[in-house]
């Protein structure tokens, strides 16, 4: 299975932090790009941002679990995030919502068990005048009815 | 001649499609031989008609929608031969859903190239820059006062006295914060106007720095809008290229610039001392009021901090407009609003109108009901943190003391519609499970207030001592709403309790009922 992710490796850490320990406030910047060059942030990124930015371990972790966005391993090898705020189900995003976890199998929150599939709750794409909405891997997807979200799982799951 | 065709990039408008349909029309222009420049727009807010997509004519742009992949050639025919075709609508400004409205704040939104500086200049772009470059400070904030404009984010406190308590601060640095972090379902307008006219946003926050004396700005945006936060840096990379930020502003003595930086999806954060926190790199914990974030915020130094649709207001009120903005609205709710129509909603999208249209107005007869065409029951206003109005109040005008009057708030204009299948018992559990979630811990009330209210309400949908336990949520929602620090733990209740005082059918059987069972 290929990832688009990078495998943790020390150097580059250190290299990511370089980039932004110089801004204003870079906690949240640096783990954003930690994310984004590993897929989550590591356990071993925590300490080295903490020294990078005179902070504790403790202050550092305490941010990285504050934000729901930052992930503790990595996700499968697709996100699918289908969004659960109000004017989604309004327009009948509860059906769809149930009829992910029962077709995939797994409930929000959670992997499949072949690392495919990570299915997620996202409150509110500021989709909601073509709701409902999903996103799958960054990709936008209004106005979801059944076969357009069979379609995405089937996408995801290939 | 070229044809000139423009086809949306908006997010809203590329999640049905509209990328797929400006290949699709650039593919027939090839085949054809016909020379075309694609132009890819924000959008116009007529969402159920997106993607939607305009040609340049001499009379005007006329526009065509929704438009398919599959309909694109055809479509493009009908463009080149000036022919008829099923989804041609016309001139687009004729389109009556748009012509009713009154767009100030958007009137460039939907219509220019939001990466370009020449093309938002031609549309009247930095004109109010460049008249507050030839002003003094306090003629600027007396423009800002007599508009009238009253923050967007929903709070509605006055943007002139904001700006003036840290115009007159003295400190080091001062900062310029845009709340970009529009987390409430049912709002968009942030977004659109960060996709669709992003130098608006850059403008209003020039202008505020130039006016309070900062020089630095910092532009929030939750990690929910990837192509917002794409859209305003490309902007704000233009600007820089073209001296409209930096050093030396269009060869004035003021510095300004702007930096993004994304939010890690915490609800919290859209408030605004958790905002601060959060951008100095901490965890989005809420500060207690006093000191203001006037005097002490961003990195404890004078902040003017406000919601994207104010700072992008403050570009027309500048040019000129302060008067003519104020004389639009009710009361004291001068101008207008980029009202957001959402849900399950056939007509939904982005009305920019004058305070004082009625609930009524706006959902029946602009939205035209709901697309399932099941009666409408219930319309949350103003977010997660808003109320849900009954049919029976749909004659309360837009208008913030209005709402509040009726026990609700127009936040930042959301509109979320729902029909009859509609569980009101299931949304108030909702609130309460949604504040639990997104509660940042700091104080309380909101942070335990929320689980109580979850488990109390399951109790109540199980049908356990059901006035007894109603007896508690009232309780339980004027503690959060009296003892909150801010404003998710202390306006959660007014879903809970908009939903129990209208709809108390859906908890169960009446108290009256109840006593003679037993």
């Amino acid at each position: 299975m290929r990832s688009a992710y990078e495998p943790w490796n020390e150097a580059r850490g250190a290299e990511i932090i370089a980039e932004h320990d110089k801004l204003e406030g870079a906690t949240l910047v640096i783990l954003h790009a930690m994310q984004e060059a590993f897929g989550y942030v590591p356990e071993p990124a925590i300490p080295m941002i903490a020294s990078a930015l005179s902070l504790s371990r403790a202050e550092v972790h305490g941010v990285f679990t504050f934000y729901h966005d930052f992930r503790h391993q990595p996700a499968g090898r697709h996100v699918l995030k289908l969004c659960r705020a109000e004017a989604c189900q309004a327009a009948g995003g509860d059906a769809l919502a149930a009829r992910a976890e029962a077709k995939l199998g797994i409930a929000f929150g959670n992997t499949t068990a072949d690392s495919r599939v990570t299915l997620e709750p996202i409150y509110c794409l500021g989709l909601c005048a073509t709701a409902p909405s999903a996103m799958l891997d960054g990709r936008v997807i209004g106005r979801l009815d059944e076969q357009r979200l069979d379609a995405l799982m089937a996408e995801a799951q290939r | 001649m070229t044809m000139r065709i423009f086809v949306p990039r908006d997010a809203g408008a590329v999640a049905v499609g509209a990328d797929e349909v400006a290949a699709a029309l650039e593919l027939a222009a090839v085949k054809t031989g016909i020379a075309v420049e694609i132009v890819r727009t924000g959008s116009r807010g007529l969402y159920w008609l997106e993607p939607m997509v305009e040609l340049a004519t001499l009379q005007g742009r006329v526009a065509f929608g929704q438009v398919t992949a599959a309909d694109a050639s055809s479509v493009f025919d009908a463009m080149a031969a000036g022919g008829s075709h099923p989804l041609y609508l016309g001139l687009t400004e004729q389109i009556p859903w748009l012509k009713r409205q009154t767009r100030l704040t958007f009137a460039r939104c939907g219509v220019i190239d939001p990466r370009s500086v020449r093309d938002y200049r031609a549309h009247d772009g930095y004109k109010g820059l460049e008249r507050a470059l030839t002003l003094t400070s306090d003629e600027i904030l007396a423009d800002v006062t007599t508009s009238g404009l009253r923050g967007r984010g929903g709070a509605g406190f006055p943007t002139g006295i904001k700006w003036k308590t840290v115009a007159q601060a003295s400190a080091d640095r001062k900062y310029i914060v845009c709340n970009a972090d529009e987390g409430d379902s049912g709002t968009f307008a942030d977004r659109m106007i960060m996709e669709g006219d992003p130098f608006a946003v850059i403008e209003g926050m020039t202008i505020a720095g130039i006016a309070v004396g900062a020089s630095k700005g910092y532009i929030y945006i939750r990690s929910e809008y990837p192509h917002a936060v794409a859209a305003m840096n490309a902007a704000i990379a233009a600007a820089r290229r073209t001296g409209y930020l930096g050093e030396y502003i269009v060869g004035s003595s003021h510095t300004f610039d702007l930096e993004v930086r994304v939010g890690a999806g915490a609800y919290v954060c859209g408030e605004e001392t958790s905002l601060l926190e959060s951008l100095e790199g901490r965890r989005g914990i809420v500060r207690a009021k006093p000191p203001l974030p006037a005097h002490k915020g961003l990195f404890g130094r004078p902040t003017v901090i406000n919601n994207v649709l104010s700072f992008a207001a403050i570009p027309f009120i500048l040019a000129g407009g302060a008067k003519a903005y104020a004389e639009y609205g009710m009361g004291r709710s001068r101008g207008t609003m980029p009202i957001q129509l959402a849900g399950n909603i056939k007509h939904g999208g982005l009305f920019e109108t004058a305070f004082g249209i009625t609930l009524g107005e706006l959902v029946d007869d602009i939205g035209g009901g709901t697309f399932t065409g099941r009666p409408v029951r219930a319309v949350q206003v103003g977010g997660p943190l808003g109320a849900y109005f009954p049919r029976t109040l749909f004659d309360t005008p837009f208008d913030y003391e209005a709402f509040a009057a009726r026990d609700g708030l127009i936040g930042h204009a959301g509109v979320v519609v729902f029909d009859d299948s509609v569980d009101m018992a299931k949304q108030a559990r909702f609130a309460m499970a949604f504040c639990a979630v997104e509660s940042c811990g700091k104080c309380t009330p909101c942070r335990v207030g929320s689980t109580r209210g979850v488990e109390t309400i399951d109790k109540i949908i199980r049908g356990e001592r059901t006035s007894e336990n109603l007896a508690v949520v009232e309780d339980l929602c004027n503690t959060m709403k009296f003892g909150s620090l801010c404003a998710l733990g202390g306006f959660t209740p007014y879903p809970v309790m908009s939903a129990l005082k209208h709809f108390r059918e859906d908890f169960g059987p009446a108290p009256a009922t109840l006593q003679a069972a037993e």
